[in-house]
């Protein structure tokens, strides 16, 4: 509790939801990353900017830490609350301000389901194609915040692609028009940088969107493998025959079982692994690929090719996907899910090596990931009940992540650093470049009050975890004592 | 998710079940997408996760209050959010049980406890209610628009078939119903009759217990199951092959009879043949669907199945007892297209209506928005009739439907009834 903000608030803003009982509190407690969990001093719900407005005002002048949420769907823990801070949740701002079909664009809040711009979107034969799992859930405000991807997004491009124009309200209130209706804007890219900022620069209150035509014909085809480097091979091959398919998606035995299990979509059960594959555009473009792909994936060993022969079908093998994590849930309750990025042709390398660590550590590791972009999404089981076995499945997990480094990728595709993945920041950059990082947030953010300690790790816990990156035997800070 | 629940509960069958659903929950927030209150209010509060959590956060013994119970109320269990989680978490059975320990701990106020008393004592008993309704239908123009409006109609109930036919299939009474639409169950006797089925009752029966099951009344509950098996008992041990219900809702109470009474030294076994029993009339009427088609071929003088002109428009609202509670999804839907009636696309049809058994009394505000949304997106294709499977929900949205050009809306066996006759 904190009294005379909480007084602030009432004063202020009368009509904003405050709730700062723990009793209703606790359901905010954490989002989806629920191995991590604090308890806020309050949490409100903004209705209106003029509402965000008036709470950013109250913390700076307070000088009270806030964390922003949507619909609490991350999977980094970038949205879990501080307990010495306000949690400001933005599910209540969701409207749809506009639908241009002209221009293709849509202007939402921030509280918008990522689904329900598509569905706003579908009378004119438009979609917003960025699509992450969670999808009919997840709000547009995180998606900028996160950068979020999508099994579409190879083709269709990330968040950060699909997005004009952003109102950010600063920590003191001022708001910020960032983008414009145009493809370029003159000046230092402050869209690009607000993209993936994880709440750390200022609170979005709108996003402009671009919509996309629906293809005009579309082909999803399963292929079902022998074995992992099978599948991983054939999506090299894919892309190397110059084919960019609108989502090009794999998945191990374990993750193909519990789907199956779950959403019955007819996954072939006999199968080590499992590519789904979704090409669109014209008729004859499709007919084109469809014959290269179709060559590819059985020269490749592929032991079944499916088509589907209708939207239902369609749909059903897409749902069975995007359903997997929590699908996942059933053959463990409580596991990790990772998120990296390598480069395509490593592929089969990197998930041999993690089903070797993954044995070493004595852990099942599962995996379901957007194959055709390189990001692999690893998930590590372990049972919350055995004392210590969580640490170890973060150990793991961030091993995991040290070999997409190592092979040249990123420690995030699309879910964000959060409070997850900083000791591997420390070792995807230099303390050069961490530096520069904060610097960035000081300009936003002087007194460090927006979502301090997410995303970037301060210089100086790298030093403490001892995951400061060397390179060529330089060692920063050499002076600096460790451990 | 992880769970450490108290010891007051821990060992006990509901600490027990309740445990092994919040373990299977990983928190990703899916069904927040689908839960009607959450789509009004935009509150975690209102949603499955949020209660979910509160529920949780009770069951491993933290302190709760009014607060809680605020937000388990608003519940509609509608379980639209079991259709979209894909971790298979049983919220409806969560919510039953952390409902009943919640209604244990927090005394509720006077004026609540006298509004629940009342429809536990009122709505289940059909004769009660039955003079109720007809005082309300003569005064219908003198009562205030709240209660004016859930007076309904009559509509003439026609002749029960006699019971001529080897194989005999029995048929839940139920409570408002009988009162409010006595021709659907007598429709459903009709149409079975002509698939060569007698659907009997069962003298003593009647309300299946969901009323009382609802309002946190186990002991009441336990009572009416018990009734109704002895009832049934007779029938079922000369051979009736089926307990038939014709409202979804209290469909779903029938099915889960054997659960409720599993602990039970005398009815276990006997509740648990009773909801192995149990087939909603769209189960039975599917899975006679030869039979159905050459009826229908007879009528077909009198209903040419492709001629458009004859051919009439109906929005079928799915009840979420009927697509989530018993997941039963697009069986009516094809036997009304069988039947020769054109479905309209009725929009967010996974949505509740704000029926929900007592919800609409007891949660107006809430009921009147969802009910305002069911109706508009119910006329959005312009139906000529509205079709449903509950009484409950065809009562509900009758009185949201405008007065001036009011869409007809009858349980769904009714057409078939009318299109066999």
């Amino acid at each position: 509790m904190h009294a005379p903000l909480l007084a602030d608030f009432q004063r202020i803003t009368p009509t904003l939801k405050v709730i700062a009982d723990t009793e209703r509190l606790k359901p905010f407690e954490t989002d989806a990353f629920i191995s991590h969990r604090a308890l806020p001093l309050c949490a409100v719900l903004p209705e209106s900017e003029a509402q965000v407005v008036e709470i950013l005002k109250a913390c700076n002048a307070r000088g009270v830490p806030l964390v922003t949420r949507g619909a609490g769907t991350g999977i980094s823990g970038g949205a879990i609350p501080l307990e010495n801070g306000v949690l400001a949740v933005l599910s209540r701002m969701k409207q749809i301000l506009a639908v241009d079909p002209a221009a293709r664009t849509a202007r939402v809040q921030p509280g918008v389901a990522n689904a329900a711009v598509t569905k706003a979107a579908a009378p004119f034969g438009l979609f917003y194609a960025p699509d992450p799992s969670s999808q009919i859930v997840c709000s547009i405000g995180g998606n900028v915040a996160e950068n979020a991807g999508g099994v579409h997004c190879l083709k269709y491009g990330l968040t950060v692609h699909n997005v004009l124009r952003i109102r950010v309200v600063a920590l003191n209130g001022d708001i910020l028009e960032i983008g414009s209706a145009a493809l370029d804007a003159p000046g230092y890219d402050l869209l690009a940088l607000m993209h993936g900022s994880e709440g750390l620069l200022g609170l979005i209150t709108e996003v402009t969107v671009k919509l996309t035509p629906e293809p005009e014909y579309i082909e999803t085809l399963l292929a079902a493998f022998p074995s992992v480097t099978d599948a991983a091979n054939a999506v090299n091959s894919i892309i190397g025959a110059g084919v960019i398919p609108a989502a090009l998606e794999m998945m191990d035995k374990m993750v193909i079982n519990a789907c199956e299990k779950f959403m019955s979509a007819g996954f072939p059960l006999d199968a080590e692994a499992l590519l789904l594959i979704e090409l669109d555009g014209a008729p004859e473009e499709v007919a084109e690929y469809l014959a290269t792909v179709e060559a590819i994936l059985r020269a490749s060993h592929a032991q079944e090719i499916r088509r589907a022969c209708d939207d239902t079908e369609r749909e059903k093998l897409w749902k069975s996907r995007k359903g997997a994590f929590a699908a996942l849930a059933t053959i463990c309750p409580d596991y990790y899910t990772m998120d990296g990025t390598i480069p395509r042709r490593c592929l089969p390398e990197v998930l041999a090596r993690y089903a070797q660590l993954g044995a070493e550590f004595g852990m099942m590791i599962a995996n379901v990931f957007h194959a055709g972009d390189g990001n692999l999404h690893p998930v590590i089981f372990y049972d919350a009940a055995k004392p210590g076995e969580m640490a170890r499945s973060e150990e793991l997990g961030g091993k995991l992540l040290e070999i997409c480094i190592e092979v040249g990728g990123t420690i995030t595709g699309e879910h964000g650093v959060g409070i997850e993945k900083l000791k591997q920041m420390c070792v995807q950059f230099r303390e050069s470049e961490l530096a520069m990082f904060h610097v960035i947030k000081a300009v936003f953010d002087p007194e460090g009050l927006l979502n301090p300690g997410r995303a970037v790790p301060e210089l100086k816990r790298c030093s403490e975890w001892g995951g400061m990156h060397v390179r060529g035997g330089e060692i920063p800070r050499a002076d600096m004592p460790r451990f | 998710m992880q769970t450490n629940l108290a010891e007051w509960i821990k060992d006990t069958p509901e600490g027990i079940e309740a445990d092994a659903i919040l373990r299977k929950c990983v928190h990703c927030g899916f069904c927040l997408a689908t839960c009607p209150t959450y789509q009004l209010t935009g509150d975690e509060l209102d949603s499955p996760r949020g209660r979910i959590y509160l529920m949780k956060e009770m069951l491993e013994g933290n302190d709760v209050t009014a607060k809680t119970q605020h937000h388990l109320d608003r519940c509609l269990t509608c379980r639209a959010c079991e259709t979209t989680c894909p971790s298979g978490v049983q919220y409806g059975r969560l919510v039953d049980i952390g409902r009943e320990v919640i209604e244990k701990k927090v005394p509720r106020g006077l004026g609540d406890q006298l509004k629940r008393s009342l429809l536990k004592n009122t709505l289940p008993h059909t004769a009660l209610f039955s003079i109720g309704l007809g005082i309300g239908r003569a005064v219908k123009g003198l009562l205030p628009d709240g209660i004016g409006k859930y007076v309904t109609s009559r509509r003439d109930e026609g002749v029960w078939p006699q019971p001529v036919h080897a194989r005999k299939m029995l048929v839940l009474a139920g409570c408002v119903q009988p009162a409010m639409a006595p021709s659907i169950n007598c429709a459903t006797a009709r149409v079975l009759d002509k698939l060569g089925i007698s659907l009997i009752g069962a003298d003593k029966a009647g309300c299946c217990g969901a009323i009382a099951h609802h309002l946190n009344d186990a002991h009441d509950a336990h009572a009416y199951v018990k009734r109704n098996i002895d009832a049934w008992w007779p029938a079922i041990e000369r051979g009736a092959e089926a307990i038939v219900v014709t409202a979804s809702g209290c469909g779903t109470m029938v099915a889960e009879y054997g659960h409720l009474l599993r602990n039970d030294p005398v009815y276990a076994v006997k509740a648990a043949r009773v909801s192995a029993l149990y087939r909603d009339v769209s189960q039975v009427i599917a899975q006679e669907r030869t039979q159905l088609s050459a009826v229908l071929k007879s009528k077909a003088d009198i209903y040419p199945v492709d001629a458009e002109v004859t051919r009439q428009k109906v929005a079928f609202q799915s009840p979420c007892s009927l697509q989530h509670g018993l997941k039963i999804r697009g069986v009516v839907e094809g036997l009304l297209r069988d039947a020769g009636f054109d479905l309209t696309m009725v929009p967010d049809g996974h949505l509740c209506c704000g029926s929900a058994g007592t919800y609409s009394l007891l949660q107006p505000e809430m009921s009147a928005q969802l009910l305002a949304n069911k109706v508009n997106a119910l006329e959005s294709g312009s139906p000529d009739i509205i079709a449903t499977a509950n009484i409950g929900c065809m009562a509900h949205i009758e009185s949201g439907l405008n007065a001036s050009s009011r869409t007809p809306i009858l349980h769904w066996v009714e057409l078939l009834d009318r299109r066999l006759a």
